[in-house]
């Protein structure tokens, strides 16, 4: 018992401090891992805070979109010109699903939505597939996946890249809120549609906005997601990898989605590397979601979340 | 309104549309082909399917079939699901198959206790339950010419020899990094039994389905710092890992793949980084063999091709030839007892349990020093293949060893024990081998 | 015409609470239900039982279990698959420690432990609700499957970690395993079903069920008429862990034959879910339809290009199968977001008319 006790409470933390360069590296691991996760989960977040679709397809967008790009990359389109129609690519998206799914769906409980949205995902998983291939393909964006070491505590390039990104990409987002017209009528949609609607906010427009933003996320995620395992089908299933960021950082914030990101990433590098061969290992996938839970059973609206209030 | 009307056409018409299953063809052997070619591991699966069904269409376009019974296939997609693939399983057993090959090692475990009921034997090559390679316990299913367990000890006996010996192996740190599923875990009792023989350092350590993000088991092994790392992985799992191994600077060729962990497609995202990766294997990769410029030939310039010409001789690619061939082979040694006409799974059955294919019938084949000769008995379905270590040169894969044993002495007993284990369960009893003549 | 129920007085609060008030829905009902009984055994061929039917009634089990638990209580799950692995984990665990107990008390038994584990995942709904929920009931899907595949006991250290039916009879007739007829298999889990749905139906009518829909409806609300929260939650969890863990000890053992854990993977939850609010949320009828909905599209819809002599390759087949199956989810919610019961309802009260509308 004092055994089992010691190696839970005590060993991990004495190995820690043992050596406190692997330790850095672990923590430097899970704040890139957890930036990854946050770039999928902007996306979610964007959709649910405009119009309170839980997009279950958003791992499949980020798919389509990196498939997209690859597809035009591979018949030697030049990377700008690329990104450009992958842009646009998913823009046309963004107007499609809104005319075909969440304009006939206007009003109906979230759960419909979040099920319309899963039915996106199967259409998109076959469309994307029969347009550019099930192989896998190769990304190159000209970032070199190799490492240097400081001090003795290894860095990736890519994953340096990668979180340069994301810091980048949330900026913009912040500002695009928070001083463009635009943004404003996002946050009014998101505050309360109706009134938004009553005093002159087109919603149609900021649906096809919003979704529109999260297809271009998508394809950033994409990029990076895409250079890491080469583009592929199961990229989409990084989606799973993103709920537990999105819960623990609350639906409606983005920057709940960077800090969610972070704790879960290093949360579970942490408890794989120094909890994990206690249990055998591999617990990473399951971690994940104890931990967002257990911040969750505090707040039950997630870090950043809105606070619900309830009235009968 | 009227989209409710719309909503009840559309009922009807899927009502409607009913299967249907066709009638046996006469003059035709019928082989199904479980196959995946979408979804998340379709970049393996592809390779795979084209192999096989090239090979067959080379056998009817070039000889007209085997021995003039011409072959008929039919591909059934299952995504590399276990349900669908018993549902293409049932819908394609109407058209009396003889052999079913269910590339994926749970529908194998789904379809080992049908295989006697329906007749079919079941064909897993190097894959499925390696307890099944003792004939005696499971006269329907062959997974010849090797399997994970003869393989795992093949690998060490490679890296024994790299380091100067098995007897060097002692203190050595090997890492074995593993698809956390019934697949990945397969080699363990294995390596567990080699590691306490040899005294080498053995980690297990555990990637879960799907593995798109593996960091802190990179992590884990940069602390290791293992000598030799064995990885069975499967789809994304396995560029992640290498492309994870290169960007931690491990010594590429100290990583080496088992068979379903070595394919172009698991290299080409690592780009440069990849050089040096070895895989195991049991045939080459390539297509510097007669049988490649045959299909070429009379399959390809006839625009009968399944796959692009380019993706010719990747080593996926030549696995599903020969699973082809060692297919057509069994059928034909069939033939040679009962006649050159369209068989039973019965007869097909003696056939791949008297399979006998020699290094002459292999070059007769155009396939010398492509695969191993094999030798199937009654007791002996596996038949202790050797394995190949292919290493990738950043532009092809080329054959680095020559071909190394497994350990039969280790193998062989825990094979016999795992039958007995896995016959209880079905409640089968062994049968004689001495009478079966 | 001839569906009216003209004439029928109910004299009785006996009547007037019954399932079917209807006579004419008495009689179809039975009719169904001894046509299931009887025809398909000496009809249906094996594709049919074992790739369509089998899995019809399995699944059909589940999405009730997760329709007491989403649709009547209002707790939305993705934790399936992993309540199904319990209960498919514990029967095959239960059958081989006891070989001499009756297969369908170790069914019980399995959806009992189902509802134990279910319990306790269900405690943090207590405090969390609508999607937090939903994504926190997928820790229990990823905890349960990595126990499966992780502690080797579950498997009895199998060397492939997968579990396979044992042979088991009832009456004389093997029922289970490798030498079952799929038709003995098609009985059984038809009784189980039957027997679980009229339960589910008596459940859902009496002071459970409205206690549940209280919750659901407006929890704060319900919790002032003096509904408990916490004992009508957890119920809710434990009735449908029970349900879904009965439902995977037939997938194991009527169904596929084996499994490993990645049969009862995170896809296995989202197909529940599927069923359940295409066939209807709120309605025991609908587990049915929705089941059988998206079990046979896949199957129709990969025979369809067949059918019509279309010579597709297979993958290209299987895009345009995903392809229309996510059209049609979309479509359906779109014409009818409350499901295919509700479409019934509506040919019901059609019918009642017919043939003279006005």
């Amino acid at each position: 018992m004092l055994d089992l006790l010691y190696a839970v409470a005590v060993a991990p933390f004495r190995d820690m401090a043992g050596a406190p360069a692997f330790l850095i590296e672990v923590l430097i691991g899970g704040v890139f891992a957890g930036l990854m996760y946050s770039l999928v989960a902007l996306g979610f977040v964007l959709i649910f805070k405009a119009s309170g679709v839980f997009n279950f397809a958003q791992g499949v967008m980020v798919l389509f979109a990196a498939l997209t790009l690859v597809g035009l990359l591979e018949r030697g389109v030049p990377v700008l010109v690329a990104l450009a129609l992958t842009t646009v690519v998913m823009v046309a998206l963004a107007f499609a699903i809104e005319r075909l799914v969440l304009r006939p769906l206007v009003n109906q409980a979230h759960i419909i939505l979040f099920m319309a949205t899963i039915g996106l995902n199967f259409f998109l998983e076959g469309f994307g597939e029969m347009l550019w291939g099930a192989n896998v393909k190769k990304l190159d964006i000209g970032i070199p996946d190799r490492s240097f070491i400081v001090r003795g505590v290894q860095i990736n390039q890519l994953e340096l890249t990668a979180a340069a990104t994301a810091a980048v990409l949330v900026t913009v987002l912040a500002v695009f809120f928070q001083r463009t017209r635009i943004g404003r009528a996002l946050r009014a949609v998101a505050d309360d549609h109706e009134a938004a609607l009553s005093i002159g906010v087109p919603l149609r427009t900021i649906w096809v906005v919003v979704w529109s933003v999260a297809g271009v996320v998508a394809i950033v995620a994409g990029l990076m997601w895409g250079a890491k395992s080469g583009v592929q089908f199961s990229l989409s299933l990084i989606a799973l990898k993103a709920l537990p960021v999105l819960i623990l950082g609350g639906f409606e914030s983005v920057p709940g989605a960077i800090v969610g990101g972070l704790i879960i990433g290093v949360g579970e590098k942490l408890g794989e590397v120094y909890w994990g061969p206690l249990v055998g290992g591999a617990i990473e996938n399951w971690f994940a979601y104890v931990l967002a839970l257990a911040f969750l059973l505090a707040r039950p609206q997630g870090l950043f979340g809105e606070k619900i209030i309830e009235r009968v | 309104m009227r989209r409710r009307r719309i909503l009840i056409a559309v009922l009807a018409a899927l009502a409607l549309a009913a299967p249907v299953t066709a009638a046996a063809q006469s003059r035709e052997v019928f082989v199904p082909l479980l196959v995946y070619r979408t979804g998340p591991y379709a970049p393996s699966g592809i390779p795979i399917a084209d192999g096989f069904v090239d090979y067959f269409t080379l056998l009817n376009e070039r000889d007209g079939g085997i021995n003039g019974v011409k072959l008929a296939w039919e591909e059934c997609e299952t995504q590399y699901d276990n349900k669908q693939g018993i549902e293409c399983y049932e819908r394609l057993k109407g058209k009396s198959p003889v052999v079913v090959n269910p590339y994926s090692t749970a529908i194998t475990y789904s379809l080992i206790p049908k295989a006697p009921v329906d007749k079919i034997v079941v064909f897993s090559m190097g894959y499925g339950m390696s307890a099944a390679s003792d004939g005696r316990w499971f006269p329907w299913v062959f997974n010849f010419p090797t399997n994970y367990w003869s393989q795992a000890s093949a690998v060490i006996r490679y890296i024994g020899a790299q380091e100067g010996g098995l007897e060097k192996l002692k203190g050595k740190k090997v890492a074995h990094i593993f698809h956390n599923s019934a697949y990945g875990k397969e080699a363990h009792p294995t390596l567990e039994e080699l590691a306490k023989k040899y005294q080498f350092e053995l980690s297990l350590l555990a990637v879960d389905h799907p593995g798109q993000e593996q960091k802190a088991t990179w992590l884990q092994v940069r602390r290791l710092n293992p000598d030799w790392i064995f990885m069975s992985g499967w789809g994304v799992m396995n560029q992640v890992a290498i492309k994870e191994a290169v960007s931690i600077g491990f010594k590429m060729d100290h990583l080496i793949g088992n068979w379903w962990s070595a394919n172009d497609s698991d290299v080409v995202p690592a780009g440069e980084g990849a050089k040096g990766y070895k895989g195991a294997t049991f045939h080459a990769p390539g297509t510097n063999f007669k049988v490649h410029a045959d299909l070429l030939k009379l399959v390809y310039e006839k625009g009968k091709g399944s796959a692009k010409k380019e993706d010719l001789g990747a080593p996926l690619y030549n696995r599903g030839i020969v699973n082809a061939m060692l297919t057509a082979e069994a059928i034909r040694t069939a033939m040679t007892k009962f006649g050159n006409k369209p068989l039973t799974g019965e007869q097909v059955r003696w056939g791949f349990e008297n399979l006998n294919l020699t290094e002459q019938r292999l070059e007769q084949l155009g396939m010398k020093s492509f695969t191993h000769p094999v030798k199937v008995t009654c007791e002996d379905h596996e038949g202790s293949g050797p394995v190949l270590i292919q290493q990738w040169d950043g532009k092809k894969w080329n054959v680095v060893s020559d071909w190394i044993a497994p350990m039969r002495d280790v193998v062989r007993p825990k094979i016999e024990g795992a039958a007995v284990e896995e016959s209880k369960k079905l409640g089968y009893t062994m049968r004689d081998c001495a009478k079966e003549k | 015409m001839i569906y009216r129920e003209a004439g029928q007085f109910k004299t009785t609060y006996a009547a007037d609470q019954a399932v079917f008030s209807i006579v004419q829905d008495r009689v179809a009902v039975a009719a169904a239900v001894v046509g299931a009984f009887v025809v398909p055994p000496l009809v249906a061929s094996e594709y049919w039982l074992q790739a369509v039917l089998i899995p019809f009634l399995v699944y059909a089990l589940a999405a009730i279990g997760l329709n007491l638990l989403t649709g009547y209580a209002g707790q939305l799950s993705l934790g399936t698959g992993g309540f199904m692995a319990v209960g498919a984990y514990s029967a095959f665990k239960l059958a081989t420690a006891f070989p001499h107990l009756n297969v369908l008390v170790v069914f019980v038994l399995s959806g009992l432990v189902a509802a134990g584990v279910g319990l306790v995942f269900g405690i943090p709904s207590l405090r969390i609700k609508g999607f937090y929920l939903a994504v926190a009931t997928l820790a229990s899907q990823f905890f349960l499957v990595w126990l499966f595949n992780k502690v080797a006991w579950f498997t009895n250290y199998a060397s492939s970690g997968t579990i396979t039916a044992p042979d088991r009879t009832l009456f004389g007739v093997v029922i289970t395993g490798p030498n079952s007829a799929p038709s003995a298999r098609y009985l059984v889990a038809l009784g189980l079903v039957a027997v679980f749905a009229v339960i589910a139906k008596n459940l859902v009518r009496g002071r459970i069920g409205r206690s549940w829909m209280a919750i659901r409806d407006r929890d704060i609300a319900a919790e002032i008429i003096g509904v408990r929260p916490l004992r009508t939650k957890l119920l809710a969890f434990g009735i449908s862990s029970f349900y879904c863990g009965v439902a995977g000890a037939g997938l194991v053992f009527l169904y596929l034959g084996s499994a490993e854990t990645l049969a009862f993977d995170i896809s296995i939850s989202f197909l529940v879910l599927f069923m359940v609010i295409i066939g209807g949320l709120g309605s025991i009828l609908g587990s049915f339809l929705g089941a059988a909905f998206i079990v046979l599209m896949p199957i129709v819809l990969a025979n369809a290009p067949h059918a019509l002599g279309l010579r597709l390759p297979v993958a290209l087949q299987k895009q345009i199968e995903l392809m229309v199956f996510g059209g049609l989810i979309i479509f359906f919610l779109i014409v009818e977001p409350r499901g295919l019961a509700r479409l019934w309802q509506i040919t019901k009260e059609k019918l009642r008319l017919w043939p003279f509308p006005h």
